[in-house]
């Protein structure tokens, strides 16, 4: 019989731990998938980060250092420019590169560093039990907004794929979601793009992965699905918000 | 013959940065901060030159966390910051100390707490020799006097941090960072370490990983004791310099600069027939506990002089023979004491009408 799908070689061969639901066990599936279209893994060095997202070490197939919470774009040009002929991508939550991380996200695309940065948006801080993050939606009850996050007290959910495309040495930033085979399949070009801005060495990539926390929005993982598509998209639209192609330097812009 | 080499006429601050190109530093990252300026702004026009890699980041906090990723890949790099940028560098010390990861990390320490001022001062030395960040971890800590050894100490840093995979840091002052002095630019001599941990990219071998998170039972256990070994092991690098203790009635212990203004005091001192002797911790960690004690078996009266308000004084204390007396004299920042008003102390102490 053909075998016509495999665990990518970039992940290790042990099964996920996260909660039922958890969209980080597709994503990682998917950047592992990505390295080996690639053939990068054993080229590959990781920027583990804080938060469910740090366990990276355990699933990825690849040399991984681990950041203090926020910092992993920093560590990773530190890496990247130590090593430029490696692949170096970091993997971080909502709070760690919106709340805490966002002036080294801000100053790694600014210095159009040749890193990916694989961004995992849900709405809320995981690993320690579902506080309000950057990105919790107007109304969303967390563990400090118990009432609903209120423009007011706390001030808005914030768009990071934008807010990124808008600096010059950005060069792919997208938002993608993997609720849905027809999202899924966007997110799987999404993050190609992004790894050939690094391997072009045009400058930074990142990609947004809206995702699900069944267990902290208190769901069933079919009714956090849908929360991504119902309430999460219209938010925070999928698309490509920035793609530069060929060489630094050149004056082509999509 | 050997071709003479040409003595230099440089600050503190172009000292180190030298020492540290002439030490095969090939990345740099930092961020501006009064007194170290010169340190980033030398790198700067010089790292390229040599291949290396200078970036001026966002924040200290940004630069730290670079160093760290370098240190990773086993490159030598190096981040200079003062006082307030160090207290920003505290996290990411921990966890490189954590994650065992090398890297030099240079304060030319200024007036605290808070904003307080550009002046010199010692008041960063429980930071420095404590860890200073989080958790049980120490770095080794070298605290030049002169710069010929801003230039030396530098050096000594990258093969030190190299040899314990740790952070090290090269603690100098505001003074010491602006000044000027000749400067003997001595070539380097590598030396050969193996880098077995260092992330490159997992070809031909299984993956490498760098962190300091251990939950299982009893992992961090077993890791902060390999660490605290470590630590101890690191005491066969402690340094120190020594003046006149012979017969000594009263031993000064001081550091940095103002070790350099009591060298000119004890001689004062003692041309005036006062038995005065002089011991320069140059590791503040490890600190030269042993040379202390021995020296309190014979003189029994020790006077710690520090631009702060107390902190190796706590260190003497612990270090000397039980019953020793210690005494305290502190200049908090504000300007610099000089010899006489360091020496009408010292007859005050030694006289006894203190």
């Amino acid at each position: 019989m053909q075998q016509v799908f495999k665990r990518p070689e970039a992940l290790h061969d042990v099964p996920f731990h996260f909660c039922a639901g958890c969209h980080h066990g597709i994503i990682h599936r998917l950047v592992g998938e990505a390295i080996d279209a690639y053939g990068l893994r054993e080229k590959t060095i990781g920027v583990a980060s804080v938060g469910c997202s740090v366990f990276m070490y355990d699933y990825f197939n690849v040399d991984v250092v681990e950041a203090p919470h926020g910092r992993a774009s920093a560590a990773a040009v530190g890496v990247k420019r130590s090593r430029p002929d490696n692949f170096v991508f970091t993997y971080q939550g909502d709070g760690d590169l919106a709340a805490i991380g966002t002036a080294e996200i801000i100053h790694s695309a600014n210095r159009g560093e040749r890193i990916t940065v694989i961004f995992v948006n849900n709405t809320v801080f995981g690993m320690t039990g579902g506080q309000m993050a950057p990105t919790t939606m107007l109304g969303q009850t967390t563990t400090t907004t118990p009432f609903g996050r209120d423009a007011q007290r706390n001030g808005f959910p914030i768009r990071m794929a934008e807010l990124l495309a808008q600096l010059d040495g950005t060069a792919f930033s997208a938002r993608v979601a993997v609720n849905k085979i027809k999202n899924l399949k966007q997110a799987k070009k999404a993050l190609r793009l992004a790894f050939e801005a690094q391997l072009s060495g045009r400058g930074l990539g990142f990609v947004e992965f809206l995702s699900s926390c069944p267990t902290n929005w208190k769901m069933t993982p079919e009714q956090a699905n849908t929360r991504v598509e119902m309430e999460m998209i219209p938010y925070f639209p999928l698309g490509v918000f920035k793609e530069l192609v060929g060489s630094p330097g050149e004056a082509s812009e999509e | 013959m050997a071709k003479k080499r040409k003595m230099l006429l440089v600050k503190g601050n172009e000292a180190i940065a030298m020492g540290a190109i002439e030490a095969g530093c090939r990345f740099y990252f930092g961020y501006p901060i009064t007194p170290q300026n010169d340190i980033p702004e030398y790198l700067s026009a010089h790292l390229p030159a040599v291949g290396g890699t200078f970036i001026q980041a966002e924040s200290e906090i940004a630069s730290i966390n670079m160093l760290l990723g370098a240190g990773a890949t086993g490159a030598r790099a190096m981040t200079s910051s003062s006082s307030p940028g160090i207290s920003l560098k505290q996290e990411g010390l921990s966890y490189m100390a954590g994650s065992e990861i090398p890297g030099v990390v240079v304060n030319m320490s200024r007036s605290g707490p808070g904003l307080g001022g550009i002046h010199p001062s010692q008041g960063d030395y429980f930071q420095a020799t404590r860890g200073g960040g989080h958790g049980d971890y120490r770095t080794l800590v070298l605290a030049p006097d002169s710069i010929q050894e801003c230039y030396e100490l530098t050096m000594s840093a990258f093969d030190l941090a190299d040899k314990y995979r740790n952070p090290v840091v090269v603690l100098g002052d505001a003074i010491l960072g602006n000044m000027k002095e000749s400067l003997d630019p001595k070539s380097y001599r590598p030396k050969k370490i193996k880098k077995d941990w260092a992330l490159t990219g997992a070809e031909g071998r299984s993956p490498r990983f760098l962190k300091s998170l251990y939950l299982s039972d009893g992992e961090l256990t077993k890791h902060n004791w390999k660490l605290y070994k470590k630590y101890q092991s690191m005491n066969k690098e402690v340094r120190w310099q020594d003046l006149a203790l012979e017969g000594a009635k009263l031993v000064l212990v001081a550091f940095g600069s103002m070790a350099r203004v009591l060298k000119s005091t004890v001689a004062m001192a003692r041309q005036e027939g006062l038995k005065v002797g002089l011991i320069r911790p140059i590791t503040l960690y490890p600190f030269p506990t042993d040379i202390i004690r021995r020296t309190s078996e014979k003189t029994r009266h020790f006077l710690t002089m520090e631009l702060n308000t107390g902190q190796m004084v706590e260190d003497v204390r612990l270090a000397v023979k039980p019953g020793t007396k210690v005494d305290f004299y502190g200049v908090p920042p504000g300007y610099i004491p000089s010899p006489d008003e360091l020496l009408q102390e010292i007859k005050k102490v030694y006289s006894g009408k203190k």
